[in-house]
């Protein structure tokens, strides 16, 4: 399968996307915070499809307007805590809008699939290196991040004691969050980005107690299931975004299993 | 030596002024219970310490720096929220996020590093406990881990927020003798909320008492006399002794059981 171009593409973006979503996914979990990229994706499809109805880029699109929310839920922080039907109207509202757009531009009606669900045997060569700056700068940022993050996700006053602002931090953070996300919805759609960015750093703590190891283990789940699901798809002519989303749901059961032995 | 001093200070907290005026200073080795009626700005006062609020006047010192935001000779233990009562993280690595905490950078620790880390646990016996995700742990020993964190980095005042919130009265004891033993082993001074005067009165050496925007800081039998508490509540106050416990009374009422079933 490897003599194919579309199959070559389809490995390097889905091998870059699933190690970034499975480190972003990690902190993602231990901050409680999965709804976000839940949230970020589903506004990230008006943002596609509103840039595909300008004659702009739909990933463009898509990136801007992730970033931009993400940046402005990070402002928000706490204040968003309980608002849940108005995230929730937001999304709706968000999904209606990017049907609009498509309703508009009909040349795109195989667009809205491929939003939704992904497409990764489509991915060109111009594509893998939006993704491969995309992961190479949202890494580089959570690496000078990471420290004052943790300490501001489990510890938030006493971090704000030590003088760590934790406005400026949970900004940075959903910026890269909305940089990963818009990476997924490459590989597995707007709809499941949930299985690339949650079920692998889960399925990591499920796994292991410690920071680090869980850290290349979330990277090295995501990494596995979507090579994995890639060829399934290959062998069976399938859509890959189900088998990437069986593979994560029955990682996070067999985890969640050996983890209720073994205490 | 001194370790804390206010002077004459005013903090407004919500467009009311939790403390009006007031001045204190605190020595070095001291175990002191914080105690005053809901709302009187125990954890104003913590958070003004600590240089997350600013006073609208006056100047308070923290062994001879003021004004200063992420004092590190300062160690907090904020209230317990639930929020980590989930969490699948080990309480090594937990403790651990504190050292540098608020540095730029991935979280590496270095075998000093890491020897301050056990240091911490070890003040407080909880070597074993640190292999157990914190999701396994119990109320009373997620609450030392969260002790052996506000130790790191060698602070020489140490501010515990109502360490004893949602504990039994068993664990509420081990608490207090376990925060007496980490004081005394590291000779600082600990300001130690609560609700409850009783439970601490067997450790501490002195009671800091606020209420309507006063406060009065002293031995437990100077400060708990009718009064002083009197003054402090606005309202007359009877003071109870029995069998070595205290009861601040307001009429045929209890104020501290009072405050604790208006918490529920």
């Amino acid at each position: 399968m490897l003599e194919y171009d579309f199959m070559q593409h389809a490995l390097i973006a889905g091998g870059i996307v699933a190690l970034l979503a499975g480190v972003v996914g990690y902190f993602l979990v231990l901050r409680g915070q999965t709804f976000a990229g839940h949230a970020l994706s589903h506004v990230g499809f008006a943002g596609a499809t509103g840039a595909a109805l300008v004659g702009a880029s739909p990933m463009g699109g898509m990136i801007a307007v992730t970033l931009a929310s993400g940046v402005a839920m990070g402002y928000l922080g706490d204040r968003l805590q309980g608002s849940d039907i108005a995230i929730g109207s937001v999304l709706s509202l968000s999904l209606g809008l990017g049907m609009l757009f498509l309703h508009f531009y009909t040349s795109y009606a195989t667009q809205a699939t491929a939003l939704l669900f992904g497409n990764v045997l489509g991915v060109d060569v111009d594509t893998l290196w939006w993704l491969t700056l995309m992961a190479l700068v949202s890494l580089a940022v959570l690496a000078l991040l990471a420290r004052p993050l943790l300490f501001v996700s489990l510890q938030p006053e006493l971090a704000e004691a030590r003088g760590v602002s934790l406005r400026r931090v949970s900004m940075l953070f959903l910026a890269i969050v909305a940089l990963a996300t818009a990476a997924s919805v490459q590989i597995v759609g707007v709809l499941l980005v949930f299985t690339l960015m949650v079920g692998p750093g889960a399925t990591a703590q499920k796994l292991t107690v410690r920071l680090g190891p869980g850290i290349v283990l979330a990277a090295s789940i995501a990494l596995a299931e979507t090579w994995l699901g890639i060829t399934l798809a290959y062998v069976t002519d399938w859509p890959t975004s189900f088998w990437i989303t069986a593979l994560s749901t029955a990682g996070y059961l067999l985890a969640s299993l050996y983890a209720s032995r073994s205490t | 030596m001194e370790v804390l001093r206010l002077d004459r200070v005013t903090v407004t907290f919500r467009d009311r002024r939790v403390l009006d005026d007031v001045s204190l200073m605190v020595e070095q080795n001291q175990f002191i219970g914080v105690l005053g009626p809901n709302g009187a700005g125990k954890t104003t006062l913590m958070r003004a310490i600590l240089g997350l609020i600013r006073p609208d006047a006056g100047q308070i010192t923290v062994l001879g720096q003021s004004g200063l935001r992420g004092n590190p000779d300062i160690g907090y233990m904020p209230q317990v929220r639930s929020a980590n009562a989930s969490l699948r993280l080990c309480g090594r690595d937990f403790v651990a996020i504190a050292l540098h905490g608020h540095r730029w950078g991935w979280p590496r620790l270095n075998r000093q590093a890491w020897l301050d880390v056990d240091r911490a646990l070890e003040l407080v016996d909880a070597r074993d406990l640190a292999r157990r995700p914190l999701a396994e742990l119990s109320g009373g020993q997620r609450q030392r881990l969260l002790l052996a964190q506000a130790l790191i980095g060698r602070p020489r005042l140490l501010l515990l927020d109502e360490p004893l919130i949602s504990l039994d009265p068993r664990h509420q004891h081990g608490v207090i003798e376990l925060v007496r033993q980490v004081r005394e082993a590291l000779g600082i001074t600990v300001l130690f909320s609560a609700h409850e005067l009783n439970p601490l009165l067997p450790a501490i050496d002195q009671v800091l008492y606020l209420g309507h925007g006063h406060l009065a800081l002293g031995p437990v039998d100077e400060v708990i006399q009718p009064d002083v508490l009197s003054r402090l509540y606005g309202a007359p106050i009877d003071v109870v002794r029995q069998n070595g416990r205290v009861f601040v009374m307001s009429g045929e009422v209890d104020v501290e059981k009072e405050e604790h079933c208006h918490d529920a």
